[in-house]
């Protein structure tokens, strides 16, 4: 399979294990990730406080070079990103006037050509009727957590249920997870207030953090740069402020995708965590009922390697 | 010769303000069969109107063009001006020189050119024109009303009490409606069933009405005064006749624990049931989806137990055939579940309710008899959250309108359970205050400042449940939108009100227009409310849009007073403009060549076969025929025609292709 990739600033810099896993999985299952040539920042949450024209251009330019690359559809993991592109995507075509001007300035064609996947989106593409070869079932109770940027606003996502979605939790079954039923799937962690408001985005991933354990969680699974950072690297503050400790790990989807393949630890990125990421202790005998792989390459039970910090 | 005169019109300003009607008279007068034209400042006014008559009879005009505003108003004044000084009213015609020209270009040269064109165009057909007689249909005196709540009843009583036949046709086992499960009404706080079992019982006992419930229309043919109607009567599986509404066969029934569809799921009744206990009528019926001897084939204790003998396991569906002269939709409206809002749980947290499920419990009638419990767990909350616009307003939900009714129950429900709960907290969530209505703003304001109730302006963005209680998420957004939450034991959203959804085929049964959200359509949303713009349907309350009470009344007394009106002559009268297929002298008798393609097409049915015979009786030929009383005039047969043996009166394809020519 082959896909463009749009990796935007954050996958190369705070939240390169987001990259490593996504390549460690491309490199598993048969997909050639072509990164869009010269890409440019997508604007983030910056370009729109500051020139509306600014935050259509700058991921106008993005997709109008996957254009050209002929490529018909782009990866997109960073859930900001993925905002800015769909949301530009959603006003250039909705409005020719605006298409003209934007098309103008960056000097190239647009005409919308180039689907734009999320993270869920592309991992459902992928795995969806390939025969998996599941080597180590998550068997956790995970909370998929969503954010709010993924989802929102619905008209111009277009994805999954806005208030409730459900396809990170049905991938997440079929690599062995247990998804809880959990009311914070889409809440907000404070996103980008993180530098200027730490206090705020403390207050606001303590809330995501203790709803996933009081409705049983085990691993969080984010699918978001901002929503990992903020609930794994901020932890220390997080509990604080919390007065509490939480010992709940936080994976990216691809990790999850990856622990699950039996890709190796370090491959994705694993040790870059702050919050030290513990296999649960895999049930011994008896075949787990779930997964009923017909071929299973190594029973085994290789004890997870434990967290490398 | 024709003798055309044209009448041009200034309409004030809105006409001569734009276009030269000096100059369009001038010109009008060159066109060649004009007799006269002169223009006047308002020539719907009675001097205008009689500079018409005068004429008329003066310059013995043989066709009058009024160039003035769109026919739609104005059409029947001039053509009753005609008529009175003796012209056939069809020979006079409408040139629309304001809506289709003064209001749509600026003043200049080439409007006046254009206005000038219209006129042109119409005398051109005036002089084709033909005298038409109204059609005379007679009216069958009987009303069809559909629906059986507080809006269907007082239209079936106001029809009948005036002396004429009503059918009730109701879906459900009784009459009542919605109205049957309120407990109180606003803003009086009375008994809703005490002021509406009384009607019930009056329309059971009225000479003049026929009731058919559990019963549904079927199709409905025919046009104003002349519709059938096929009733289909579902299956009671019981003999009305025999059953003397004792009870027994619910009480011994062993299925018992179906939801109950008149307490909104909260409470339970058995398989054969009746509604509620002032049903009307008092008969019960058996519900085959959970009937146990219909999913097993065997039990048969009711009617083992019924001491008349008037289970009727083996009752089929029975279609009944009516003819009713007019009809008037009262189908009402239903409101969204708690399981549309993801937001709040889609619908799995049992203490999250609808406005009508706490009606229910705020019923004495209701499950617990009154008292305002969870339904969790049967424990009176302690606090309450409402919530009001849960759908409403909201273009996210695909409901941009507002349902009306929800501030002034949300305000009456947190008062219900102020009074019941004297220490109990109610709040109540709200985006405005729509109190619009005779003692409406006092009875918020009572809520609020005498019985303290909390109002927070601002909406709640999730609900979710949290050691045993919900916490409710919102917004104050008059204190600069802080964040609030409340810990809540039960939760009221006061759900959108939409229309049923069997609305849209209803809708199509009728040949009536719908809108978007499936509310059927009036004829006019300021001057014709309860007409719909087919003739003899007509509307009243919800189905049209949301109603409270008192809107629903007045509507179904509107609707019937439309009704009585329309049967307070023997016949009507229709405008002629129907199609007619041309007949000729023998041996062709017609160009119709009896293809019947328009037998097809017609979507009336007004499609005749005429044969045609000899003296001895012999078919020479078939050709096609339109019955005057069902057709609409809408031209489909006409140009569908392959050998043109079709014409619409008023509208020929000679004179369509004059005004084309004289363009």
């Amino acid at each position: 399979m082959k896909l463009g990739y749009f990796p935007g600033c954050s996958l190369q810099g705070m939240d390169i294990d987001f990259n490593e896993s996504v390549f460690a999985l491309a490199r598993r299952t048969d997909l050639h990730l072509i990164e869009i040539p010269d890409w440019n920042c997508c604007g983030s949450t910056s370009a729109h406080n500051v020139s509306h024209l600014l935050s259509l251009a700058l991921p106008a330019r993005i997709l109008a070079l996957a254009e050209k690359a002929g490529l018909d559809e782009i990866l997109v993991p960073c859930s900001a990103c993925y905002q800015r592109l769909m949301t530009a995507q959603h006003e250039l075509l909705e409005n020719d006037e605006l298409r003209k001007e934007v098309v103008d300035i960056i000097e190239m064609d647009y005409k919308g050509t180039s689907k734009i996947l999320n993270i869920i989106e592309g991992m459902v593409k992928i795995f969806s009727g390939a025969e998996l070869k599941i080597e180590k079932p998550l068997n956790a109770k995970v909370a998929c957590y969503y954010g709010c940027l993924m989802v929102r606003p619905p008209k111009v996502m277009k994805f999954d249920r806005a208030e409730d979605p459900q396809s990170m939790d049905e991938l997440m079954k079929k690599f062995g997870a247990d998804p809880v039923d959990w009311p914070f799937k889409t809440e907000c962690c404070g996103a980008g207030l993180t530098l200027t408001r730490t206090d705020l985005v403390c207050k606001l991933s303590a809330k995501v953090i203790e709803s996933a354990i009081k409705n049983g969680a085990e691993i969080i699974i984010v699918a978001c740069p901002m929503c990992h950072a903020n609930l794994d690297m901020r932890r220390a503050d997080i509990e604080k402020a919390a007065g509490k400790k939480y010992n709940i790990p936080v994976l990216y989807i691809t990790q999850a995708i990856g622990l699950a393949l039996g890709i190796n630890e370090k491959e994705l990125g694993m040790h870059r965590h702050f919050v030290p990421f513990v296999l649960p202790e895999q049930p011994k005998a008896a075949p787990s009922a779930k997964p009923a792989e017909p071929a299973k390459p190594e029973v085994g039970e290789k004890p997870a390697a434990g967290a490398e910090e | 010769m024709s003798r055309i005169g044209v009448f041009i019109c200034h309409c004030g300003e809105n006409i001569a303000g734009t276009v030269d009607v000096a100059k369009v008279a001038e010109a009008a007068s060159k066109i060649p069969g004009v007799a006269l034209a002169v223009d006047y400042k308002y020539m719907c006014s009675d001097p205008g109107q009689n500079m018409i008559k005068d004429a008329i009879k003066e310059k013995k005009l043989t066709g009058v063009v009024v160039a003035a505003c769109s026919p739609r108003m104005h059409e029947p004044t001039f053509r009753n001006a005609c008529a009175e000084a003796g012209l056939n009213p069809f020979l006079c015609e409408m040139a629309n020189i304001r809506e289709q020209c003064s209001w749509v270009h600026e003043k200049s040269d080439v409007t006046t050119a254009k206005a000038i064109e219209l006129v042109r165009v119409i005398v051109e057909k005036v002089k084709r024109n033909k005298p038409l007689y109204p059609i005379k249909v007679p009216v069958t005196k009987t009303a069809l009303v559909l629906g059986g709540g507080i809006g269907g009843i007082q239209a079936a009583l106001d029809i009948a009490n005036a002396g004429h036949k009503v059918i009730l046709v109701e879906k459900q086992p009784s009459i009542g409606g919605h109205m049957a499960q309120l407990s109180e009404t606003f803003p009086t706080l009375d008994c809703s069933q005490c002021i509406l079992t009384p009607r019930m019982v009056e329309v059971a006992r009225h000479p003049n009405i026929t009731l058919y419930t559990y019963s549904e229309l079927e199709s409905l043919d025919g046009f104003i005064g002349n519709f059938k109607a096929r009733i289909r009567k579902k299956a009671r599986g019981v003999d009305e006749k025999l059953c003397t509404g004792c009870g027994v066969c619910m009480q011994k029934c062993p299925q018992k624990k179906i939801p109950s569809e008149f307490d909104a799921g909260l409470g339970k009744r058995p398989a054969i049931y009746v509604p509620f206990p002032q049903a009307v009528p008092n008969k019960p019926v058996i519900d085959r989806e959970h009937c146990t001897y219909y999913k097993k084939g065997k039990c048969r204790v009711c009617e083992k137990f019924c001491e008349k003998k008037a289970v009727r396991l083996d009752q089929q569906d029975e279609i009944i055939e009516v003819d009713v002269g007019a009809v008037v939709a009262a189908t009402g409206y239903d409101i969204k579940g708690t399981d549309f809002f993801p937001e709040y749980g889609y619908g799995k947290y049992p203490d999250i309710i609808n406005g009508l499920q706490f009606e229910r419990l705020a019923s004495a009638s209701g499950p617990t008899l009154g008292a305002i419990k969870r339904p969790s767990d049967g424990k009176e909350p302690e606090t309450i959250v409402f919530v009001s616009c849960a759908g409403s307003r909201d273009p996210a939900k695909g409901i941009n309108y507002c349902s009306k009714i929800c501030c002034m129950y949300t305000a009456k429900h947190a008062m219900l359970y102020k009074h019941k709960n004297h220490h109990g907290k109610a709040y109540v969530f709200y985006m405005d205050i729509r109190a619009g209505g005779k003692m409406y703003e006092e009875f918020v304001r009572r809520a609020i400042e005498e019985d303290g109730v909390v109002y927070i302006r601002g909406r709640v963005s999730r609900i979710y449940q949290e050691d045993g209680k919900l916490v409710v998420k919102g917004a104050d957004s008059l204190l600069g939108g802080e964040p609030i939450e409340i810990k809540a034991d039960l939760v009221v959203l006061a759900t959108a009100m939409v229309a049923n959804s069997d609305a849209e085929q209803l809708a199509q049964k009728l040949k009536v227009g719908y809108d978007p959200y499936h509310f059927l359509s009036e004829a006019h949303p300021k001057l014709r409310p309860v007409e719909t713009n087919t003739a003899g349907i007509f509307l009243a309350g919800a189905v049209q849009a949301p109603k409270d009470i008192p809107e629903t009344v007045a509507t179904g007394s509107a609707a019937a007073a439309k009704v009585i009106g329309l049967f307070s002559s023997a016949e009507l009268s229709r405008e002629p403009v129907i199609a007619v297929v041309n007949r000729l002298p023998p041996p062709q008798f017609s160009t119709c060549t009896g293809c019947f393609l328009c037998e097809k097409a017609c979507p009336f049915q007004a499609i005749e076969r005429e044969e045609i015979k000899d003296r001895k009786g012999n078919v020479i030929k078939v050709v096609a025929k339109v019955n005057p009383g069902l057709c609409q005039g809408c031209g489909t047969c006409v140009a569908l025609c392959r050998v043109k043996a079709i014409d619409l009166q008023g509208f020929s394809n000679e004179q369509i292709l004059a005004e084309v020519l004289a363009l």
